[in-house]
């Protein structure tokens, strides 16, 4: 398999424009609702910028230029899974470039909210199958044949009659001239012999010798390194720095101060430049920086959740969501459920640090890194730089780890400010200290619960939400409330409780903050189905009962009936606990059973997972990712936490910003759900319901209610 | 100074043998004029080498890779940068994450923290070298299990794996444990890499 970086024009001139291929892309403009299939020449032709397409050569080869980046979620295998199937190939027959974005016209090409495949494969499906008929079309031609005598196997069409046979190769120059024919059936599901199997990816090969290259691998000839110091607090500006020692380390080139765009906001650095990391590295340790943060407020943690309480227990707060009378209710209410409950700030810390290689050239920069959002990238740099847009040119690399820092633009403008000054390509590595350090997080929520249930049913439902908007980091509205205020909580609760209320209560702190692994719903998912719980537990009934009086919906009963069978719910002893979030078009339920060992000491014995993400591809995929959502979540409400001194971060590196190893991990069982609905994300679904079924189970076994994140398993 | 001259007794007897025998060539200038041009330019380099930088012969995958650098530098640069094989990861640069894991004489070690002058001539394996077409029965129940999902982690994972089995052919549960415990995946692919471990214990008999 080849990974590679082309853009389109490039490709167009090595291949298709000499007419030896049939290549097949599908266009969908920002504000179109069906993308248009077209040919790649009349795209060029039209000046169209193509968001996906595929490539037949003479030699029957597949080669799919594909909009999205690789970071662990499984692009590389999906795709040409979905490619295969209706295109009739093998698998191992779709080679599959990433095809960096070099034009505004261009779609969405940013890896986020779980969308590589759910935001793309009604259009794969539709561009292979429509490749496929086109090909059966010149085939039947050829022969004279009806097209209804002829049908397309492994690669080559074969007529029924007479058993003759052209393989793809041999039809693309005849099948590129016709017309794309419009509608074509696409399988249905039970016909899928690619589809929803648990074929392995194509990647595993390459991570498991070392010739996967990442952002971090990559070498450009001339290429020089450079570490940047970075102010401990987060924003300001250098006001002296004394290099005299760093200067004298064998390999240091030049040391300066660079600026670097966080969102809108500047901070920064001194950048060592070198012939070498170690030498950059060394160079950075020997500098001797002298800061200015005036106007940056020298906040600690305990500042930070002080603030929010008091937010919570005496502001109005902006009403995102009210029907109903619930504030009445509460009021006069003899008994009433009123509990907070926390969440702390996370680093996304990729086992990856953040690194790009930049080379400006006066009029063109071109940038390697590990880049999730390479649109954005484009933008912001063309922008700051004043660079046309198509002269800023972002080539996509294997990415380790991403969980959304590495949809931002400040480290590909940081390196690119280097270069500029060097006047050299360089590749800036941050430090795992920088990574941990300087954010953005993930931003600490607190969430005041309020509720009454009378007759087993929940009577009044307030939630007021005290916490950091990352919409206001990117200039959004501060008088509206977070249009995400009720991400993970299941839309059905919304339609059947009666009186409701979501407040978003503004807060503000100057820590810059930005989406993390399934974004609000991480911490959303926690307040919402905790207090759930204690709302069920009030009620007196059993929680999943208690939630199917709300979760009417085909789809939500038949969850939580899965959930029951696999768990053995119904015979269950002390210490399971349940949460169901929603997330990015998928639902998750999570049952975690929980017991003392011998030592009285909490373990958690087993978790059970199940998704439901609609349509999917591939099983082992989809398990995978829960898998790896439940131990972040792990590590997230158990394990660590960022937290703040007088304005810096307390944490460093991985000795103190400790992360869930081998032997914390207990059993982990996925089940998918298997319907057709629209599909839905994959690779952060999985994460919000862990942290409230492990609070509720422990619940369950101790009558102990855990409300703040993270806790200590041993400790409770 | 001081420790560069503890490094190099212990670690480069030999280097400092030729260092003491370019000095006393120095000293003695009439033996130093019967040397040839280019043992003078050799003399003078090794001298200058051993007082800022130094050659260091570095053994890795069975091939001898002479590099000139800052003897401190931990050896998971010089891998990287000098020698050019970047399956090796930096990942935390002080010992606790074990992205930067090799094998030292058969040892799994952690290359960001050794200095390159301690490991001279010693035997390195680097997951380059685990085998020449992913044949290691770790590396084949590593495609089995479909263990990685970004991979950035997993090349310190399988070296690790590959020593362990390679000490204890069927680990129970807690000696993988043990084993694996000093490397992080942030992607979570631990249930993953426990099973692959166990499958390649199974697979291991049949194989030796």
């Amino acid at each position: 398999m080849k990974v590679d970086n082309i853009s389109r024009r490039k490709f167009l001139k090595l291949s298709g424009l000499t007419g030896v291929a049939l290549t097949l892309g599908y266009y969908l403009p920002a504000d179109a609702k069906e993308a248009e299939l077209i040919t790649a020449i009349d795209a060029e032709n039209r000046g169209i910028e193509l968001n996906s397409w595929i490539y037949i050569d003479v030699s029957g080869k597949v080669t799919l230029y594909s909009h999205r980046a690789e970071m662990g979620q499984g692009v590389y295998q999906s795709i040409p899974q979905i490619i295969a199937e209706e295109l009739h190939v093998d698998l191992d027959k779709v080679n599959i470039v990433f095809a960096p974005g070099d034009n505004v016209k261009y779609g969405n090409q940013i890896t986020g909210g779980s969308s590589s495949i759910r935001g793309s494969y009604k259009n794969l499906l539709n561009l292979s199958a429509t490749a496929r008929v086109m090909l059966i079309k010149a085939a039947s031609n050829k022969w004279g044949a009806l097209e209804s005598d002829c049908y397309a196997e492994d690669g080559s069409v074969f007529h029924k009659l007479s058993g003759k046979k052209l393989h793809y190769g041999e039809l693309v120059l005849d099948a590129s001239k016709l017309n794309i024919p419009k509608n074509v059936i696409l399988k249905k599901t039970s016909e899928y012999k690619l589809i929803r199997k648990p074929l392995q990816r194509q990647d595993t090969p390459l991570k498991i010798n070392g010739t996967a290259v990442f952002g971090i691998d990559k070498v450009i000839p001339g290429m020089l390194y450079a570490m940047v110091e970075r102010n401990p607090r987060l924003r300001g500006k250098v006001k002296s720095f004394d290099d005299s020692e760093t200067r004298k380390i064998p390999g240091v080139k030049q040391v300066f101060v660079v600026r670097m765009g966080v969102f809108n906001t500047f901070r920064e650095g001194v950048a060592v430049v070198a012939d070498s990391v170690w030498a950059a590295m060394k160079g950075k340790k020997a500098l001797k920086v002298d800061w200015d943060d005036t106007g940056f407020e020298h906040l600690s943690t305990d500042d930070i959740y002080r603030r929010m309480d008091e937010a919570l227990q005496k502001e109005e707060g902006l009403s995102f969501l009210s029907q109903g009378d619930p504030n009445s209710i509460i009021q006069s209410a003899e008994k009433k459920i009123d509990v907070v409950y926390t969440t702390p700030y996370q680093s996304h810390s990729c086992m990856e640090p953040l690194n790009c290689i930049a080379h400006y050239q006066k009029d063109k920069v071109e940038i390697w890194g590990p880049i999730q959002a390479p649109e954005w990238v484009q933008d912001y740099i063309s922008k700051e730089l004043g660079i046309a847009r198509e002269k800023v040119i972002v080539n996509m690399t294997f990415l380790g780890g991403g969980f959304g820092r590495k949809a931002f633009m400040d480290y590909p403008h940081e390196a690119t400010m280097i270069s500029k000054e060097i006047g050299a390509p360089v590749q800036v590595i941050w430090s795992r200290e920088d990574d941990v350090t300087q954010g953005p997080y993930r931003p600490g929520v607190s969430y005041r619960c309020q509720g009454v249930v009378s007759d087993n049913e929940i009577s009044a439902f307030k939630v007021s939400i005290a916490g950091q908007n990352n919409n206001h980091w990117r200039g959004g509205a501060k008088d509206v409330a977070n249009r995400s205020s009720t991400e993970g909580f299941l839309k059905p609760y919304l339609d059947n409780i009666k009186n409701l209320s979501i407040v978003d209560i503004p807060f503000e702190t100057p820590i810059p903050t930005m989406w993390w692994r399934s974004v609000y719903a991480s911490t959303n998912g926690f307040a919402y189905e905790s207090f759930m719980d204690e709302l069920a537990v009030e009620s007196g009934k059993d929680p999943i009962a208690f939630r199917r009086t709300y979760l009417k919906d085909e789809r939500s009963r038949n969850l939580l009936d899965k959930l029951e069978e696999v768990s053995g719910w119904k015979n269950k002893s002390k210490g399971y606990g349940v949460a169901i979030t929603e997330c990015f078009g998928s639902t998750v339920g999570q049952i975690v059973k929980v017991s003392k060992n011998i030592e009285n000491q909490l373990q958690i014995d087993q978790v059970w997972a199940v998704i439901d993400c609609g349509w999917y591809v591939n099983p082992d995929i989809i398990k995978a990712q829960v898998e790896g959502s439940i131990v972040m979540a792990l590590g997230a409400a158990t394990i660590h936490e960022i937290t703040f001194k007088e304005g810096k971060t307390v944490q460093n590196n991985f000795n103190n910003y400790k992360m869930p190893r081998i032997s914390d991990i207990p059993p982990i069982e996925v089940h998918i759900m298997e319907n057709d609905s629209d599909a839905g994300g994959v690779g952060e679904p999985g994460l919000p319901p862990f942290a409230p079924a492990l609070t509720n189970a422990i619940f369950d076994l101790t009558g102990k209610r855990i409300r703040k994140l993270p806790f200590e398993l041993t400790k409770v | 100074m001081k420790t560069l001259w503890a490094y190099l007794l212990k670690y480069e007897f030999y280097n400092c043998l030729i260092f003491v025998f370019f000095c006393l060539i120095f000293i003695n200038l009439k033996l130093y004029n019967k040397l040839s041009c280019i043992d003078k330019c050799h003399a003078f380099h090794l001298l200058k080498k051993q007082y800022y930088m130094a050659i260091i012969n570095l053994k890795i995958n069975g091939k001898d890779y002479p590099v000139d650098v800052d003897p401190q530098m931990p050896l998971l640069w010089a891998i990287r940068d000098f020698v050019g094989l970047k399956g090796t990861k930096y990942g935390c640069g002080i010992a606790q994450c074990g992205a930067c894991t090799v094998h030292l004489n058969g040892q799994p070690v952690r290359s960001c923290s050794l200095p390159v002058v301690a490991v001279a001539n010693k035997n390195i394996t680097t997951i380059e070298g685990l085998s020449e077409d992913n044949s290691h029965p770790v590396q084949k129940a590593w495609i089995e299990e479909q263990v990685p999902q970004c991979g950035y982690c997993q090349s310190g994972q399988i070296m690790a794996a590959a020593a362990l089995l390679s000490k204890n052919a069927s680990p129970t549960e807690a000696d993988i444990d043990a084993a694996m415990q000093g490397h992080i995946c942030r992607c979570g692919t631990y249930p993953r890499i426990k099973r692959a471990i166990q499958k390649a214990s199974e697979t291991k008999p049949s194989k030796e």
